[in-house]
């Protein structure tokens, strides 16, 4: 089996399955309690979060665990907008997790906006500064494009959006960044940013959102008040103590990472040359990321795939499973025809270049039938 | 050979595919996603429920097969749902299965299992296909109870050179007994008897958000054209119906003519309603055409039983008067348990 779905989600890291097993198995304690076994989960949590806050280049405080990207997305908007039913601002090639959210606050009395993009994905700035008044509290735009791997320039998004109200919080969807970019928050100049760690060699059902101080942030999540009071419900320890263990490997791996998977996606790609048509240019696209028009329909190509030991996407799968087709595509003006066309190959930690030339192999022997 | 099985999640395709794979077969299985409401909510009812894909998933897993969901809410839309709506429309009554096997399992499917390397499409129907000196014979499923080849007749050499039903030669206990020899999940599972995308409600009420044109109210008149009262729209009346009819008189009275265009339903009693002859078209042969005058045998309703007639160059004559023939209607051709051809009535 060739594992090409790294966007889905990618192998847990060595470092983070050892990170997390003392909290499977013996060190179980909650983090609040005043004896012994909870104390040392309390200071791993800690720990976990001083370590993060330093690989973002931000302060402990400003660092919230979450149960996911997906929660941290929702805490970010809802969080922002909630207080004065304030304006949110995003993009039509958002993930669910942010744009499902902008149709809740909407529903909640909120003024919602959705930016077009270009062909490629990237945000259209002028719209964007127009559409961000005195009443928009938060703008979210991800940082890489989960389907086609469009990177958007988002250190631009910022200054946009400050020009036009510099009290308009700015948020970024960074889910599918950490293993290639360097995301320094003040760098980036974001006042939100999600990441779920089960995208860079962290376990499921872990994330974060980093907060700017000062932020006033509604929470999603009422009860105990874990979190700062931003984010209640016992933690999971053993899944923080994993994400932060999977940041410090990934970030360590991060400059041979963008070399050589970045070459593995380039070896597949050059092997398809004469049978493929990118949908984003290399020079705006995540390394790691293959978003191809190929000359079969990708529901018949995804089965054959399957047969072949390949394992790819057509975008993003919705539950079923069924491929449809998807709104970021939609969005950047392809056809149905086109869309029905596409397929998502992403690359990640484990990919090798030997790897990617065996399975563009198996990608022409699908096209061709022969599966 | 490698076979793609179409899962609805009931026990009869779960055990095709089970019956499939202990031939030896190379087994796929695939779970077609045929409609969703306009908010994308998923059908409640019918073969093509939330749960129901679960089912076959999980049936898929149990028998360690590779599972599939299909998007096809396109071509179920525009082969199924859009006729559906535009026969009530035009006082017809549509018969969705049938036109679901035609458009969508029996085309669209079967060319994609092709495209997958499949040699064969397998479904759960109760139905047999049988090679006789090189030609292939549809018949009906052995248990007559289940027998569905009604809704299978439209299918001609082509596609029975490429489908099988391995459960139309079980009684249907001995599927579910099969079912729960193998612990297939679904062993127990009620058959669904609903229109999938209508659900538990009345057809009506469907047709009511998808085409509001067919629910006009107008009136409801005699053989003589006298008025007797007023219906909340036509899409709810199919010829012969009794039901809901809605006017208080002291005899039994029956649809016996629905007019569309002035949104009138013609009521009549029992008499009115009988037909000596039909006329078909979009007719179909499973192998070769019958040449006039040749007897066979008409289903004309889902449920209902063959009754002799007269081919007569695309017009069936009934050996007795008939009642209750709606237009739309399919019309199964039989010989015995042999399905000859198929047609859509056209006009009684």
């Amino acid at each position: 089996m060739i594992y090409l779905d790294h966007a889905a989600t990618t192998p847990l890291r060595p470092q983070a399955a050892e990170a997390m097993e003392p909290f499977l198995r013996d060190r179980f304690g909650n983090t609040s309690g005043s004896h012994d076994v909870s104390r040392r989960a309390k200071n791993v949590l800690e720990e976990a979060r001083e370590q993060v806050a330093g690989i973002l280049g931000a302060s402990p405080s400003e660092v919230i665990f979450t149960g996911g990207g997906t929660e941290a997305d929702n805490l970010a908007l809802k969080g922002a907008a909630l207080p004065n039913r304030g304006g949110v601002v995003t993009v039509a090639t958002e993930h669910e997790a942010v744009l499902e959210t902008g149709h809740f606050l909407e529903r909640m009395g909120s003024k919602v906006d959705i930016i077009g993009v270009d062909r490629h994905g990237i945000v259209d700035l002028a719209q964007l500064e127009k559409a961000v008044g005195r009443h928009t509290a938060v703008v979210s735009v991800m940082t890489i494009n989960n389907e086609t791997g469009t990177e958007q320039p988002i250190d631009r998004v910022v200054e946009t959006v400050k020009r036009s109200n510099p009290r308009t919080l700015v948020h970024t969807d960074a889910v599918q960044a950490f293993s290639s970019l360097n995301l320094s928050v003040d760098e980036l100049g974001v006042d939100l940013l999600s990441l779920a760690a089960h995208k860079f060699g962290g376990p499921q059902g872990v994330g974060l959102l980093y907060a700017r101080s000062g932020i006033n942030l509604e929470p999603v999540m009422h009860g105990g008040g874990q979190e700062f009071g931003r984010r209640s419900g016992t933690h999971n320890v053993a899944g923080v103590a994993g994400m932060a263990a999977a940041m410090v490997a990934a970030a360590a791996d991060r400059d041979r990472f963008r070399r050589e998977v970045g070459e593995a996606r380039q070896a597949f790609e050059a092997k398809l040359s004469d049978r493929i048509e990118r949908t984003v240019p290399e020079s705006i696209s995540a390394p790691q990321h293959s978003h191809l028009r190929l000359g079969v329909e990708n529901e018949t190509l995804l089965v054959r795939l399957d047969r072949l030991g390949v394992a790819a996407s057509a975008g993003s799968a919705c539950q079923s499973g069924a491929t449809t087709v998807s709104h970021v595509l939609s969005a950047m003006g392809l056809s149905k025809e086109q869309a029905r066309h596409s397929m998502r190959f992403t690359f990640g930690w484990t990919s090798t270049t030997a790897e990617a030339e065996r399975a563009a192999e198996l990608v022409i022997q699908a096209l061709e039938g022969r599966s | 050979m490698r076979v793609l099985v179409a899962m609805s999640g009931g026990v009869d395709s779960s055990v095709a595919a089970a019956l499939m794979k202990a031939d030896g077969h190379e087994v796929i299985g695939a779970t077609l996603k045929m409609w969703q409401g306009p908010s994308g909510e998923a059908p409640t009812a019918g073969c093509c429920t939330v749960s129901d894909s679960e089912d076959a998933r999980r049936v898929a897993a149990q028998l360690d097969i590779p599972y599939y969901v299909l998007d096809y809410t396109e071509h179920f839309r525009t082969g199924v749902i859009d006729r559906f709506v535009s026969d009530y429309r035009h006082g017809r009554t549509p018969n969705p299965c049938v036109e679901c096997n035609r458009t969508v399992k029996f085309s669209r499917l079967l060319e994609q299992s092709a495209a997958f390397g499949c040699d064969l499409l397998v479904t759960g129907h109760y139905s047999r296909v049988a090679n006789v000196d090189g030609r292939h014979q549809l018949l009906r499923g052995k248990d007559r109870n289940k027998d569905q080849s009604y809704v299978l007749a439209m299918l001609g050499q082509r596609e029975l050179a490429r489908v099988r039903f391995p459960v139309g030669d079980l009684e249907k206990a001995q599927t579910r007994e099969l079912a729960v020899g193998l612990g297939l999940r679904t062993a127990g599972k009620p058959d669904s008897q609903d229109i999938c995308f209508v659900g538990k409600d009345h057809y009506s009420n469907f047709l009511r958000k998808a085409e509001p044109s067919t629910v006009a109210p107008g009136p409801i008149l005699d053989m003589a054209g006298q008025v007797l009262g007023s219906h909340q729209g036509v899409a709810g009346f199919t010829i012969g119906q009794r039901r809901g009819v809605g006017v208080a008189l002291g005899e039994r009275r029956y649809v016996v003519e629905v007019r569309p265009e002035t949104s009138t339903v013609v009521v009549g009693d029992r008499s009115d309603l009988e037909v000596e002859a039909v006329r078909l078209t979009e007719v179909t042969w499973v192998d070769f055409p019958l040449t006039n005058g040749e007897s066979i045998e008409v289903q004309y309703r889902a449920h209902g039983t063959a009754v002799p007639a007269l081919w007569d160059n695309g017009t069936l004559l009934f050996d007795a008067a008939q009642i209750a023939v709606a237009p739309g209607q399919t019309a199964a051709l039989y010989r015995g348990d042999r399905v000859l051809g198929s047609g859509i009535i056209e006009a009684a």
